[in-house]
């Protein structure tokens, strides 16, 4: 028993670490209808941000705090600019932007072996995450995986916020349910776009920070990630942040559940085999928006 | 002329607690010209979606003996009942002729499908001469002009060999000579078919229309010949806003795009 | 809709040159003399190898031109197919090679493995009959699988991209987590026969060449037959108008799973024979980056016709085996420039440049077409 619970635990912080990185594709998808393939390698540029950082402030928990903002904004700059240098162009062909993004993201990947060198690199983790507290009953709970799980549930709840409550947020949902009406509504479609891509991306960035805390960086770890972040897309319904919290946790428990009763290979066959299953009885995931469109 | 007519009882459609269709009766005898006018967000287009299966519904829709409602969008179409849409959609990167072909197709065997086509089908000749468009046959849809766009759409469903058509707003965005054309075309076709026309343009449809049903907030608001929905108060009030002569029903009253 | 503004009269429209129909049989005869007679003669054996290899590449490529190009189904898993079909054969070759030598396990069962006996899966691949079936049969299968339950949900466009994605990430794992059956991360190597001939021998080298270069030629014409076919037709408009053509009374998801189905099944004959060509199947040829550097070939060359499909695919395996080796760095920048370019700005390949540029020519008159990609 106290091992299903462990094993859950580190399914809920699997769960937090999709979710930090399916909320800003749930984001650019639901909104632009875009597939970003290169959102992975905006995870690996919040984890590179904060080993260059650690490197120069050696303070490993001030550097941590530090990274947060700035592999937020580091991670966003590069969105904008691929946003401005090549998804608008290819609006309204969803398909092509994925290839297209993908091959930007090779070139990314490239682009940070030569900088940092093929090898995996790693950083210090600040003491306090290092330790484990135990909450009785023979389970323990590592702070490093606790600390990711508040991020994550700190940026669902921002997100919600500027959503619901902010002018931009309006604008952004006003986008997301009607583009051409929020067009001749006077509202500009290209900046809200560049927007959300912003924070979208952002968010990937300080989903990479949350990564340092876990395991290695290195130039192929978005890839890793970035086929589970978007099935949780996927399952959870595009645009919906809702759904997107659910099915990332539940991907998450499900993934760390199975890889422990059988093994991590099976445990992926399983995980699929469950999407397409799930995708018969909704296949437009797990919320929609409703609208009389014909397509 | 014989066949099956569409008869709707008690259609309820709902929008996430809206009533797009609020308890619609309708009876189309085979062989009518009927026009569906009403306001914008009356149900027209909803009711149309709902009898071919488009959107879910509660109620019933029969066509002749079969139930409609509950099966998927093909087997409608395979009983013979085709639809347009308010923009018009063809295969632009297909000739006429092969938008007509695969129109004509539904049914054919995968052998038939897996050969080139060698010799055109006689129906699809034929519906080349009714709708005019013989001349433009290897012309790729997409360089048609608006309304010869919309006449393929009519004649995809000719070959189709349907017995009902439902047109939505066949004739929006079309000039004045390109409206006659396409009222001539209709009532040529409703010799043989049954047509269903949705319409905001009130000088075509009391130019060519039969019968005419007129929906309001998802309810049948009136019924008759032209002379007679013309001269229900009803319809004066909801068209206007207040009861008096009924001639301004202007035509283009801007729609929103379904996007 | 009615905020169009009134058209004109229907005079009738500028004319429009019909897309120049391919010439067949002069081109195919073409590529046959190349590939089966002027290659063989001007190549060595390494070179005519090499060529081998990047011919299977192409095979898949014909079955992307036709699912992607024509069927508008972004196919970013056919790895998967490839994979299935190339482990099929592996297996009965492996199995052919360990009977000759007395063996009865091949020989990294007899490294990694639990025991003395043959997992039962293995078992019916000893029989050439049976692997060479499943070689394009367990591919469809899956295939069909697949497509049925996502194409009858109308699961479409970049959802099916992501689970086709999805799937060969799956098998590649579940490849290297099988060390002790499947060889794990190292795949099926070392394979020394191929139905009795001894691969080492070059002459038996150029046997597999011109069965590759066969196929290829004779599955480039079974797709050209669908392409003009009535289903080809049909294919079109699905991609363009899937509501459309159910409304006249089809059902899209049969049209899609076709094409998805005879894709697959290509791939599947591809991995097959690359398994003799190469010498080796791996998960590593058969993941995520593998299975999108199918499609980029396609791209490149243009997706939706299939001499450009092919030779695009020939022609960037070509650049990454010369490029790879000696400037790997500037092969991946090069990879991912070309997905940009030719996917972003030539979105119909090098197969179009004509096209765009007559296109670009001022003096052309404008027709009425819109820019629908």
């Amino acid at each position: 028993m106290t091992v299903v619970l462990n094993q859950s635990f580190t399914g809920i912080s699997i769960g937090a670490v999709l979710l930090l990185i399916a909320l800003g594709l749930t984001l650019t998808f639901g909104q632009m209808g875009v597939i970003n393939m290169a959102h992975g390698e905006f995870i690996m540029a919040g984890a590179y941000t904060t080993y260059v950082l650690q490197k120069s402030i050696s303070s490993a928990g001030v550097s941590l705090l530090v990274a947060l903002p700035v592999a937020f904004l580091v991670a966003g700059a590069m969105g904008v600019l691929l946003e401005w240098l090549l998804i608008r162009r290819l609006y309204t062909r969803p398909l092509d932007t994925l290839l297209v993004t993908w091959g930007v993201s090779l070139m990314l990947q490239q682009l940070a072996r030569d900088i940092f060198g093929a090898p995996n690199v790693q950083t210090a983790a600040p003491n306090l995450l290092t330790e484990n507290i135990s909450v009785g009953g023979g389970i323990t709970l590592a702070n490093n995986r606790l600390f990711i799980l508040g991020l994550a549930l700190l940026c669902v709840l921002g997100l919600t916020v500027v959503l619901r409550l902010t002018p931009l947020g309006r604008r952004i949902r006003a986008v997301v349910q009607n583009r051409d009406l929020a067009e001749v509504s006077g509202i500009s479609t290209g900046r809200v776009d560049r927007t959300t891509f912003f924070i979208g991306s952002g968010l990937a960035g300080v989903a990479g920070v949350a990564l340092t805390l876990v395991g290695p960086i290195g130039p192929t770890m978005g890839t890793n990630y970035i086929v589970d972040a978007f099935l949780v897309v996927v399952v959870g319904g595009i645009g919906q942040l809702k759904g997107s919290v659910i099915t990332a946790f539940v991907l998450g428990v499900l993934q760390s559940v199975l890889e422990y009763s059988t093994t991590v290979s099976v445990a992926k066959v399983v995980v699929l085999v469950a999407i397409v299953a799930f995708l018969q009885w909704r296949p437009q995931g797990l919320y929609t928006l409703r609208t009389r469109s014909l397509a | 002329m014989s066949g099956e007519g569409l008869t709707v009882r008690d259609l309820r459609v709902t929008f996430d607690g809206f009533k797009a269709v609020d308890g619609v009766d309708l009876d189309i005898r085979p062989g009518d010209l009927r026009f569906l006018i009403g306001p914008n967000g009356a149900g027209k287009t909803t009711l149309v979606d709902a009898v071919t299966g488009l959107v879910k519904a509660t109620g019933s829709v029969r066509f002749g003996d079969e139930e409609l409602l509950g099966r998927p969008v093909h087997r409608i179409a395979r009983l013979g009942i085709g639809r347009t849409f308010q923009t018009a959609t063809v295969f632009e990167e297909l000739t006429v002729l092969q938008n007509l072909d695969i129109a004509a197709g539904a049914g054919r065997g995968p052998l038939t499908m897996l050969r080139r086509r060698k010799s055109v089908p006689e129906a699809v000749t034929k519906a080349l001469e009714t709708t005019g468009l013989t001349d433009l046959r290897d012309r790729p849809a997409g360089v048609l002009a608006h309304g010869q766009k919309q006449w393929l759409e009519i004649g995809m469903l000719l070959v189709q060999d349907v017995k009902l058509l439902l047109l939505d707003e066949p004739v929006a965005g079309m000039s004045h000579d390109e409206r006659e054309a396409t009222g001539a075309l209709l009532q040529r076709v409703s010799e043989d078919h049954t047509v269903v026309v949705i319409e905001h343009d009130m000088d075509f449809m009391r130019s060519f229309a039969r019968s005419v049903t007129v929906l309001h907030a998802g309810q049948v608001l009136s019924e008759g010949t032209v002379a007679e929905v013309q001269a229900d108060a009803k319809v004066q009030e909801v068209y206007l806003g207040r009861a008096s002569e009924p001639e301004p029903i202007a035509a283009s009253l801007p729609v929103p795009e379904e996007a | 809709m009615t905020t169009t503004t009134t058209t004109p009269a229907p005079v009738s429209p500028p004319p429009v040159s019909r897309p120049a129909r391919f010439k067949v049989p002069g081109a195919f005869l073409l590529g046959a003399v190349l590939l089966l007679g002027v290659a063989p003669l001007a190549l060595s054996d390494f070179r005519l190898n090499l060529l081998a290899k990047y011919l299977c590449y192409a095979i898949v490529a014909v079955g992307v031109s036709l699912a992607w190009g024509r069927g508008g189904l972004l196919v970013l898993g056919q790895g998967v197919f490839f994979g299935l079909g190339g482990y099929a054969m592996a297996m009965h070759l492996k199995l052919a090679d360990a009977a000759a030598t007395g063996q009865t396990l091949p020989d990294f069962m007899q490294l990694y493995g639990t025991g003395d006996t043959l997992p039962w899966w293995w078992q019916p691949f000893a029989n050439p009959l049976f692997a060479l079936a499943m070689t394009v049969l367990l591919p469809m299968a899956v295939a069909a699988l697949l497509g049925f339950l996502v194409f009858r949900r109308r699961v479409k466009g970049a959802y099916f991209a992501i689970l086709s994605q999805a799937l060969a990430a799956a098998l590649s794992i579940w490849l290297v987590g099988q060390q002790a059956t499947t060889g794990g991360t190292n795949g099926l190597t070392d394979i020394q026969g191929f139905f009795g001939y001894d691969l080492n021998d070059p002459v038996n080298q150029r046997m597999v060449y011109f069965v590759i270069a066969a196929v290829l030629l004779l599955l480039m014409a079974a797709a050209r037959q669908l392409f003009v076919s009535r289903y080809g037709e049909l294919l079109i408009a699905v991609r363009d108008s899937e509501e459309r053509v159910r409304f006249l009374g089809y059902d899209p998801a049969n049209v899609k799973l076709v094409a998805y189905v005879v894709a697959a099944g290509m791939a599947g004959l591809a991995g097959a024979l690359f398994v003799p060509a190469v010498g080796i199947i791996s998960p590593a040829l058969i993941g995520i980056v593998p299975s999108i550097g199918f499609v980029i070939g396609a791209a490149v060359g243009g997706r939706a016709s299939l001499v450009g499909a092919v030779l695009g695919a020939i022609a960037v395996a070509w650049a990454q085996s010369t490029l790879s080796d000696a400037f790997p760095a500037a092969w991946t920048y090069l990879q991912g420039l070309l997905f940009v370019l030719a996917v972003g700005f030539l979105p119909g390949g090098l197969a179009s440049l004509g096209a765009v540029l007559r296109r670009r020519r001022p003096r052309n008159r404008t027709t009425a077409t819109g820019e629908t990609a």
